[in-house]
């Protein structure tokens, strides 16, 4: 046996360098499996299919507990290409009840659009019904590649107040971009127009989630951990609006053939009751599959009706004579007037070279009877009294920002934040606006007498109009209006269970009802003077550039207790009496009494049965 | 005479049976066949030993291996000596007709169907041709110093590979390499190593760092450039023994780098590429200048060293652009040069996937979701590994690589305690394909060696694999259990 003992020593270099490799190599071990997470993410994102639960969407009740909107499932037929292996096209054709060509430019359409990709999901139909639902469960099998997915759709009990429940649509890019919870994704619904958007986030619900493991075919191989880590979808809030819906219907059935709006409120609570915007729109038209098409008719500009335009809380009127009480409660809080001071009115305002009409009544008159008989003269004696006193206020300008100011508080010029999108601000002007035009100082009341009676650069919306009306018949107060009563399981925001007072004192509000009430007993709207409910009103004939007077009425009942509030505004209806005041007066009676007096029947049928659409005067959109 | 060998052949052997290596054997392939159930487990299992499945399979494998162990144990020890050359041309032969008979199996011809069963002879081979290399060790005068010799040994490792490679089968074929670690332990100079090792590092450097970043050179260029001067410098203090050459070549690198710094911050550029190019041939002149001077024939290794380094640095890109598209590209993704996860990558990628996601401990027994779910293609043979560091996490994976390790310094020990250079240069045999094994096997799950298909040792699912690894180490334990009948 030869034994080298320099040799011998190598089996250290080999020893050693053995070492070394299982040295680095633990230490590559280490720093893959401990020193880093990310391996753990691709793997979870390797195995798991995080399959979406959807959650049903909240329901919608009105102020009675009638159902209003509820859903409907409804399935998507979706597939991934590259799964699609062997279809028997014609077979899915007949299963779907479409034809081959349709099949055809539907795939082709797919493979067109944005985000294509053979890996992902693709919508192949929408909305299946339950019926062809059925039939395809049956021989999905069959069809590799093409799954379904349960999707919800709305459905309505009542073909009423579209403009105020909104509806549903798919995302779109801009509402993924806005979305910074990340709750969407490609192919959700979001809540569209009227409450469905602005209560979206109760709506809606949490989506639930299933994970399921997925081989590295994409075969799904079972639940992971046996859905220990599923999450179960919540449903979204039921909503309880504080619309009557039937009251909805019959008010809107009343403004058929009219344009304008009708806004119903509780005084006490703020709650809207109901809110008609016409021409409407049957709300079922924007469900399902041809919601795009009906969408486009609808807002197309060709569609004269505009029915989309929610005339109620995004059409800016002249108040005309509506805004008078306003006015009143203005000038007896600057003390401009008293009870009992007495402006002339010789058959108008008769003024440096000026002349606003007015018509037969007594003369010289105080507020309140100014207020029953609806005379123009006292309100702009009044007005020019305030704005040219620059005794008290210094110079026209300032007094108009005082006056200006009251408005505001009042709930003119500024969206009132109703609980719906799109609220207009109405317009009030302020000092400004008229020095930009006149020049500083050189303007007086005379200038712009007519915004005393509610015409010239004064816009309101109805929901302002109404929202003074409910002002008002509370006395001093107002809550901000709003749709929704209540929502399941959560209070409502502050905003619409706080009173806002504007800075009026309550007794020139009692005084000024008091007006309004003689308006009915004795004045301008003596139609709503029911016999066995005191009502309180004020009419209103705004004069229009475009074409025929708007007619307007807000009013109140009961006088001592009120539980309505309302304006109502038909454009082109002529004087206030001609429909404001029947209509107006027709909502309260339906509202309080549930009914129609059969001596009154005759108003409704005459209101079912006019139009005043053949006076619109039909201006091109800006463009 | 049947006395005698009964009287060796008996009991006497379990006696002097290295139980440590047993008791290592049975833990890895217990290990293993767990690893196996686990990889091959899906949601509507069988049982383990329902032979329809993997581990079942395995199981009897296992059964058949232990039988064989056994049957070794008690086989004369006198056989593996006396019979190892007729035995290396009976595989050679066999090696060479399964290249010609065998069926394409995924373009590979390596397997013969006997029956009911697949085996692979080159995984028998490389006990034949161990024993067959430590016999030629050990004959009589023989020393690994003449060409002739050398001629031999290497002869010997060449023939399977060459045979193997006709076999498509590279990387069973590479396996036998290892074989020249026992060249190196049985007097082979080092150099040889030291230049095998040069020559990866060169071209792995110069394939990987490609971009042209300084001055005015590739980084992989400058890289090489200072490894090669490094090298050289610290070969002529510690091979060649002179100091002063260290010194005086050390401080001329030194300070040409340093220069090249200084030029670089100042913006001046000079064509530093030939410059050090110009200087390693230089400094290759002086060793050979001294050792004509001094007599130290250790410093034209070195001379030779740098110059060859050199020129292979030169011939890497031609080298490389020799190969096979999906060689470079399998070298490319493993050296992380090109990120490639649904191709070449793919499968490195999902093993990476599948052990980083095991986390310290794992997620536990069938509960991997990589390996049951079947991203990970290979997961019962050559990737096995991943199932263990799914599964069992860092613990399971460094336990494994620590038990490999024990068993490999084992069989080391038992090496170097042999009086019988045959019985040495056997386990050497033994340790160095283990080793390799090892190293690529976990190297390419890991991400850090290219992937060449070759089986984990005791862990992949197969019967050849099993039997083959078997084979070599129970002869090995056969052989040691009888040191004391060997005479010096």
């Amino acid at each position: 046996m030869r034994k080298d003992y320099n040799l011998e020593k190598r089996r250290y270099v080999i020893g050693g360098f053995i070492v070394l490799i299982v040295a680095i190599y633990l230490i590559r071990l280490f720093s893959l499996q401990v020193a880093d997470d990310k391996y753990k993410t691709f793997a979870e994102n390797n195995a798991f299919l995080r399959k979406v639960q959807f959650p049903s969407r909240g329901l919608m009740y009105d102020r009675n507990g009638e159902l209003v909107v509820y859903n409907q499932p409804a399935y998507d037929v979706m597939m991934i290409p590259k799964d699609i292996k062997g279809l028997d096209t014609l077979d899915f054709c007949h299963t779907l009840g479409i034809t081959r060509e349709q099949f055809d430019s539907r795939m082709a359409d797919i493979k067109k659009a944005a985000g294509y990709s053979v890996y992902t999901p693709q919508r192949f139909m929408a909305h299946l019904s339950a019926r062809d639902y059925g039939r395809l469960q049956e021989k999905l099998y069959r069809y590799p590649g093409f799954f379904t997915q349960k999707r919800i759709l709305r459905q309505y009990n009542y073909l009423a107040a579209a403009n105020v429940l909104g509806n549903i649509r798919e995302v779109n890019p801009r509402d993924l971009e806005k979305d910074d919870e990340g709750y969407y994704r490609q192919g959700d619904y979001i809540g569209d127009l009227g409450v469905e958007r602005s209560y979206e986030k109760y709506l809606r619900g949490d989506k639930g989630v299933e994970i399921l493991m997925r081989d590295a075919y994409g075969r799904i191989q079972g639940r992971y951990e046996d859905g220990a880590y599923d999450e179960a979808p919540h449903s979204g809030r039921n909503l309880t609006l504080s619309l009557d819906i039937k009251l909805q219907e019959f008010a809107e059935s009343l403004m058929v053939n009219k344009i304008g709006a009708i806004v119903a409120i509780e005084p006490k609570t703020g709650e809207i009751l109901c809110m008609v915007s016409s021409p409407t729109y049957d709300p079922t038209l924007l469900v399902g599959r041809e919601r795009g098409k009906n969408y486009l008719k609808l807002t197309s500009p060709d569609n004269i009706d505009h029915p989309m335009f929610d005339r109620a809380l995004m059409g800016a009127y002249p108040p005309g004579s509506t805004f008078k009480p306003g006015q009143a409660l203005i000038l007896l809080q600057e003390g401009i007037i008293n009870l009992t001071t007495p402006y002339p009115c010789s058959h108008g305002y008769i003024n440096g070279g000026l002349r606003v009409g007015c018509h037969g009544h007594g003369s010289p008159i105080a507020v309140k009877p100014a207020l029953q008989t609806s005379c123009n003269a006292f309100f702009c004696w009044g007005f020019k009294n305030m704005i040219d006193r620059r005794s008290k206020y210094g110079s026209s300008a300032k007094a108009f920002e005082v006056w200006k100011n009251h408005l505001v508080s009042l709930g003119y010029g500024y969206p009132l934040g109703v609980d719906l999108p799109g609220e207009s601000r109405g317009f009030i002007p302020n000092s400004n606006t008229y020095n930009k035009v006149y020049g500083e100082g050189r303007w007086s009341a005379n200038t712009i007498i007519s915004v005393s009676i509610g015409q010239g650069e004064i816009l309101a919306t109805p929901l302002q109009m109404a929202n003074v009306c409910a002002t008002i018949a509370n006395r001093g107060h107002f809550i901000t209006p709003h749709a929704v009563k209540a929502i399941q399981d959560t209070v409502m925001p502050a905003e619409y269970l706080t009173e806002r007072r504007p800075d009026i004192d309550e007794r020139w509000f009692r005084e000024v009802a008091e007006g309004m009430r003689m308006a009915v007993t004795g004045g301008t709207c003596r139609l709503a003077n029911l016999p066995d409910i005191e009502v309180a009103g004020k009419t209103g004939t705004a004069q229009n550039p475009h074409g025929k007077d708007h007619s307007a009425f807000i009013g109140f009942a009961p006088y001592d207790d009120p539980q309505i509030a309302v304006a109502v505004y038909v454009e082109n209806g002529g004087f206030g009496a001609t429909y404001g005041v029947p209509i107006g007066s027709l909502v309260i009676e339906r509202y309080l009494t549930g009914k129609i007096r059969p001596e009154r029947q005759y108003i409704k049928d005459n209101m079912l049965n006019s139009s005043t659409k053949q006076f619109r005067v039909i201006r091109k959109p800006k463009t | 005479m049947l006395s005698e060998n009964r009287k060796l052949s008996d009991p006497s052997a379990f006696r002097s049976l290295d139980w440590f290596t047993v008791v290592l054997y049975l833990l890895l392939v217990f290990a293993g066949v767990l690893s196996i159930y686990a990889a091959s487990y899906d949601f509507d299992h069988a049982s383990i030993f329902a032979f329809t499945e993997f581990s079942g399979k395995q199981l009897r494998w296992i059964g058949l291996s232990l039988i064989l162990g056994l049957v070794i144990l008690l086989s004369d020890y006198r056989i593996y000596e006396t019979y190892a050359y007729p035995l290396y041309i009976f595989m050679m032969v066999l090696l060479a007709v399964t290249a010609v008979i065998a069926p394409d199996i995924k373009g590979s011809h390596s397997w013969l169907k006997l029956g009911p069963v697949s085996l692979q002879p080159a995984e028998f081979a490389k006990c034949a041709t161990a024993l067959a290399l430590a016999k030629l060790f050990n004959s009589y005068n023989f020393k690994l110093k003449s060409p002739a010799s050398y001629a031999k040994a290497i002869g010997m490792i060449l023939l399977p590979i060459v045979l193997i490679i006709c076999e498509r089968e590279t990387g069973s074929a590479l396996a036998y390499l290892a074989l020249f670690f026992v060249l190196y332990r049985e007097g082979m100079s080092g150099m040889v190593l030291l230049a095998a090792l040069a020559a990866v590092v060169i071209f792995v450097v110069s394939v990987k760092y490609t971009d042209p970043s300084f001055a005015g050179m590739l980084k992989g260029e400058f890289i090489v450039s200072v490894l090669i001067m490094l090298t050289s410098t610290l070969m002529a203090g510690l091979y060649a023994r002179s100091l002063e050459v260290m010194r005086n070549v050390g401080l001329l690198f030194l300070a040409s780098i340093g220069l090249m710094f200084a030029c670089e911050s100042l913006g001046w550029a000079l064509p530093w590429q030939w410059i050090f190019v110009a200087e390693i041939v230089g400094v290759a002149v002086y060793f050979i200048i001294m050792a004509l001077r001094d007599h130290l024939t250790k410093l034209f290794v070195c001379a030779i060293f740098a110059l060859g380094s050199l020129g292979f640095s030169f011939s890497v890109n031609a080298v490389f652009d020799h190969m096979a598209a999906h060689q470079q590209n399998r070298i490319l993704v493993s050296l992380g040069i090109k990120a490639d996860p649904r191709g070449a990558g793919y499968n490195v990628n999902q093993s990476m996937i599948a052990i980083g996601s095991g986390g310290l401990t794992g997620k536990g027994f069938l509960n991997g979701t990589q390996t049951k779910l079947k991203y990970v293609p290979e997961q019962h043979t050559d990737f096995i590994f991943c199932t263990i560091g799914e599964e069992q996490g860092f613990v399971g994976t460094s336990t494994v690589i620590l038990l490999f390790l024990a068993l490999i310094l084992r069989i080391m020990t038992l090496a170097e305690r042999q009086p019988s250079t045959f019985v040495r240069v056997y386990a050497y045999c033994v340790a160095s394909i283990l080793i390799f094994h090892l190293c690529i096997n976990v190297g390419m799950v890991i991400g850090l060696c290219p992937v060449i298909g070759i089986p984990l040792p005791f862990f992949s699912y197969g019967g050849s694999s099993l039997w083959g690894f078997t084979i070599l180490l129970f002869i090995l334990l056969r052989l040691d259990s009888a040191r004391k009948q060997f005479r010096s």
